[in-house]
C-alpha cells in the first residue's frame, strides 16, 4: 500500500532547534554562493549521486531491466529452461481468448467492485464512531487495528474457519436469528462475498488515516456553519465531507490498486499442492492465476504478457479516479 | 396531546416578562448550552456502547484462534468459549510436526536483514532528495514516485530470473537482498521529514569541518529517530507477513519463513483429507503472536506513522 503522489502537503514533523533558520524544504537562502561555485556545485552533485545511488542501482537493476525484460518475454515463449522463443504478439492474443484469464479477470472485478466501497463505508462509520468516543478513542482504535497484524496467511485460515459452511462460528450466529447461512467456503456464489467481509477484519489502518483526517477538520468550520444554521447532516456533507475527501479519495485508489492484486488470502484458503478437496474456480484471481502461469507451468511468456495487462488496467483505473478526483476532493489550499 | 403542551410551554414563556433593554434573557444561554452538552455526552456514551459491540466483533477471531488451539481435535469447531476439555497436546504436536523453530528463526534473519537495510538505505537516498539541489532533481523523484505505481507482478518474473542466474533461488537471499536499494514509499517518507529540519544546522556543521556523510549520519539521522521507527515497524510487519516472495523462492521446508510454513500445514493438514485443523490453528497462534508483541511494544508509532501516510498521500 503505497501510493502518495501530492509532494509538500505534509504534517509538520515535530520541530527541531526552533531558532536554527529555515528548514530544508524551505527556498535557498543567500549564504554559500560566490567563490568557486562551480567547482563546490561539481561536488556538490557528486555526493548527491553517492547518496542516491543505492536507489539508482536497484532502479536500474530491480526496476527498468525488469520492465524491459519483461516487455520482451511478454513477446515470447519462455519456460526457464530452454532460451525464450519470439512469438510476437500471439500471448496477448490468446489472453483474449483464454476462459481461464477472462473467469480471473471476472473474479478479481467483482472482488473489487464489492469490497472496495463497503470498505470505505465500514472505516468510515468506524473512524466517525472513533471520532466522538472521547477519551476510550484510543483504546478502540487499538482494537480496530490489531488484526491489520495478523498474518495475511492466518488470516486465510480463520476465513476458512470462521466460515465454515456447516459449523462456522458465522453461520452459527446467522443460526441465531434464524437466518441459514450460505455454504461460504464451497458455494463459488458466495467465495467472493465471505472473502471480502473476511477482508473488512483488515480495515484497521483505513480507519485511522480517515480518524487522522476527522481530527484535522478545524472546528471553526464547524462553528461558523452553526451560526449559519447547519444542522449534523448539512455539516457533515458542507463541511466534513469535504474535509475529508482527499483521505477518502487516498483509501479508494490504494484500496482499489490492493483489491486488483489480491493474492495471499485467497490462495492460502483455496490454492496450493494439497487442495484436492474442492473446486476453486470461484476464487481464481488475477494474480493468483499469473502466478501459476509463471511458476505452476514455467509459461513466463505468457504470465508476462499478464502482468503488462494487469499494469493497464491499473494504470487506466486510477487514471479515471484521478479525473473524478479533479471534480470532487477538495484540497485545502491547493491550486 | 403532545401539541397542546408544547403550545402551553410556549405561552408560559411569552408570558414571562423581558428583561429590560430588550437584551436576550441570559437564563436559557446556559440551560441551551446544558442541554448541548448532555446530548454530546449521550452521543459519547452511545458511541462507546457501539465501539464496545464492534470491538468485541473485531477481537472475536484472536479469541476464538486462541480458545481452540487449546481444545481436542474432535472440539475445534464447537464454537465454546472456553474449552470444554483444556489440552496442551496441540502445542506440542505441533511442535513436533513442523520444524516451527527453524521458521521462526529464519524469518527473524530475514526480517531482521530486510527491515535494517531498508531504512538505512531509504533513508541515505532520501537525505540526497532532501539536502542537496541539482539538476534533475525534480526528474528523478518523480520517477521514485512512478515506481511506487507499478505493480510488483511486472518485474516479478525477470527478478526472479535475476536471483536463478546468481544461485540464489532456495536460499533466503532474494527476500531481503533487494531492500539494500531503498523502498520508494519509504525514501517520500522519509524526505518528507527531513524537509523539516533547519538547514543552518547542517551548514554550520559543514563548516565546523563534517563530511557530507557525517552531517547525515551524526546529524540528521539522530534527528530522525520517530520517522525511521516508523519505516523500521513498517517493514517489519510487511516482511514477517510475507507470502508471495516465500512462494517463489523457497523450496525446501528448512528455509521456510511462517507464512510459507504456514501455508505448508494447511496443504498438509488442512486440504488432502487429513483435515487436522487443530495443527494449523495452533500454528496460527504461535505465529501471529511476535507481531502482536511487536505492536504492542510499538503501538503509538505505529498508529502515528499509519495516520501520517494518508495525510500526505
Amino acid at each position: 500500500m503505497s501510493t502518495a503522489t501530492r509532494p509538500g502537503t505534509s504534517s509538520e514533523p515535530e520541530s527541531v532547534g526552533a531558532s536554527a533558520g529555515p528548514p530544508l524544504g524551505a527556498a535557498p537562502g543567500g549564504a554559500a554562493r560566490v567563490r568557486g561555485r562551480r567547482r563546490a556545485r561539481r561536488r556538490n552533485v557528486l555526493s548527491a549521486l553517492l547518496f542516491l545511488s543505492p536507489w539508482i542501482i536497484g532502479f536500474l537493476i530491480f526496476t527498468a531491466w525488469p520492465m524491459i525484460y519483461s516487455a520482451y518475454l511478454s513477446l515470447t515463449d519462455y519456460d526457464v529452461i530452454n532460451d525464450p522463443e519470439f512469438v510476437g504478439v500471439q500471448n496477448y492474443i490468446d489472453l483474449a481468448s483464454d476462459d481461464k484469464l477472462l473467469l480471473a479477470l471476472g473474479n478479481t472485478a467483482l472482488f473489487t467492485l464489492l469490497q472496495v466501497p463497503l470498505y470505505v463505508v465500514v472505516s468510515l462509520a468506524l473512524a466517525l464512531l472513533l471520532d466522538r468516543a472521547g477519551r476510550a478513542s484510543g483504546f478502540f482504535r487499538t482494537v480496530f487495528f490489531l488484526p491489520k497484524m495478523t498474518p495475511p496467511v492466518a488470516v486465510g485460515v480463520l476465513f476458512l474457519l470462521l466460515f465454515n459452511g456447516q459449523n462456522g462460528l458465522i453461520n452459527t450466529v446467522l443460526g441465531w436469528f434464524g437466518i441459514d447461512g450460505p455454504a461460504w467456503t464451497t458455494d463459488p456464489a458466495w467465495v467472493k462475498p465471505g472473502l471480502v467481509f473476511m477482508s473488512l477484519w483488515t480495515v484497521g489502518a483505513s480507519v485511522i488515516i480517515l480518524l487522522a483526517a476527522l481530527r484535522n477538520v478545524p472546528k471553526e468550520l464547524y462553528e461558523s456553519a452553526q451560526l449559519d444554521g447547519a444542522g449534523f447532516w448539512r455539516q457533515s456533507l458542507s463541511v466534513t465531507l469535504p474535509m475529508i475527501s482527499p483521505a477518502l479519495f487516498f483509501i479508494i485508489v490504494v484500496n482499489t490498486i490492493a483489491g486488483l492484486q489480491t493474492f495471499d488470502e485467497a490462495y492460502t484458503a483455496f490454492f496450493g499442492a494439497g487442495n484436492t478437496t474442492y473446486s476453486n474456480d470461484a476464487a481464481l484471481f488475477y494474480v493468483i492465476y499469473l502466478f501459476q502461469q509463471a511458476f505452476e507451468f514455467l509459461h513466463m511468456g505468457y504470465a508476462s504478457a499478464m502482468a503488462w495487462l494487469l499494469f493497464l488496467v491499473i494504470m487506466v483505473i486510477t487514471a479515471i479516479q484521478l479525473i473524478v478526483s479533479r471534480r470532487l476532493v477538495y484540497y485545502e489550499g491547493d491550486r | 396531546m403532545s401539541t397542546d403542551i408544547r403550545v402551553a410551554a410556549a405561552e408560559s414563556e411569552a408570558a414571562r416578562p423581558l428583561p429590560a433593554g430588550g437584551a436576550p434573557p441570559t437564563r436559557t444561554v446556559p440551560a441551551g448550552r446544558g442541554g448541548a452538552r448532555a446530548r454530546r455526552r449521550a452521543g459519547t456514551v452511545l458511541a462507546w456502547v457501539a465501539l464496545s459491540l464492534l470491538g468485541i466483533v473485531f477481537m472475536y477471531p484472536f479469541v476464538w484462534l486462541v480458545s481452540a488451539s487449546f481444545k481436542p481435535r474432535s472440539d475445534v469447531f464447537d464454537n465454546r468459549l472456553i474449552p470444554e476439555t483444556f489440552t496442551l497436546d496441540n502445542y506440542v504436536q505441533v511442535w513436533q510436526e513442523a520444524p516451527l523453530a527453524l521458521w521462526l528463526l529464519n524469518t527473524a534473519i530475514v526480517t531482521v536483514l530486510a527491515a535494517v537495510t531498508v531504512t538505512i538505505s531509504s533513508a541515505m537516498v532520501a537525505w540526497g532528495f532532501a539536502y542537496f539541489r541539482f539538476r534533475g532533481r525534480g526528474f528523478l523523484f518523480g520517477l521514485v514516485l512512478a515506481t511506487m505505481m507499478l505493480p510488483g507482478a511486472v518485474t516479478m518474473i525477470p527478478t526472479f530470473l535475476i536471483w536463478n542466474a546468481l544461485g540464489q533461488v532456495g536460499t533466503l537471499t532474494p527476500l531481503w537482498a533487494g531492500n539494500l536499494f531503498g523502498s520508494a514509499f519509504y525514501i517520500f517518507l522519509l524526505r518528507q521529514f527531513f524537509l523539516g529540519l533547519p538547514r543552518d544546522l547542517f551548514e554550520a556543521a559543514r563548516i565546523d569541518g563534517a563530511s557530507q556523510w557525517g552531517v547525515f549520519w551524526r546529524i540528521a539521522l539522530p534527528l530522525t529517530g520517530p520517522a525511521l521507527a516508523v519505516v523500521l515497524v513498517f517493514e517489519v510487519q510487511a516482511v514477517w507477513t510475507d507470502l508471495m516472495k516465500a512462494l517463489i523462492y523457497l523450496r525446501d521446508s528448512d528455509t521456510f519463513t511462517i507464512p510459507r510454513g504456514l501455508k505448508s500445514l494447511v496443504d498438509a493438514y488442512g486440504f488432502g483429507g487429513e483435515w487436522h485443523w487443530e495443527i494449523i490453528i495452533t500454528a496460527s497462534v504461535i505465529t501471529t503472536l511476535p507481531l502482536i508483541i511487536v505492536f504492542f511494544l510499538a503501538q503509538k508509532r505505529i498508529i502515528d506513522g499509519v495516520a501520517s501516510t494518508g495525510l500526505k498521500g
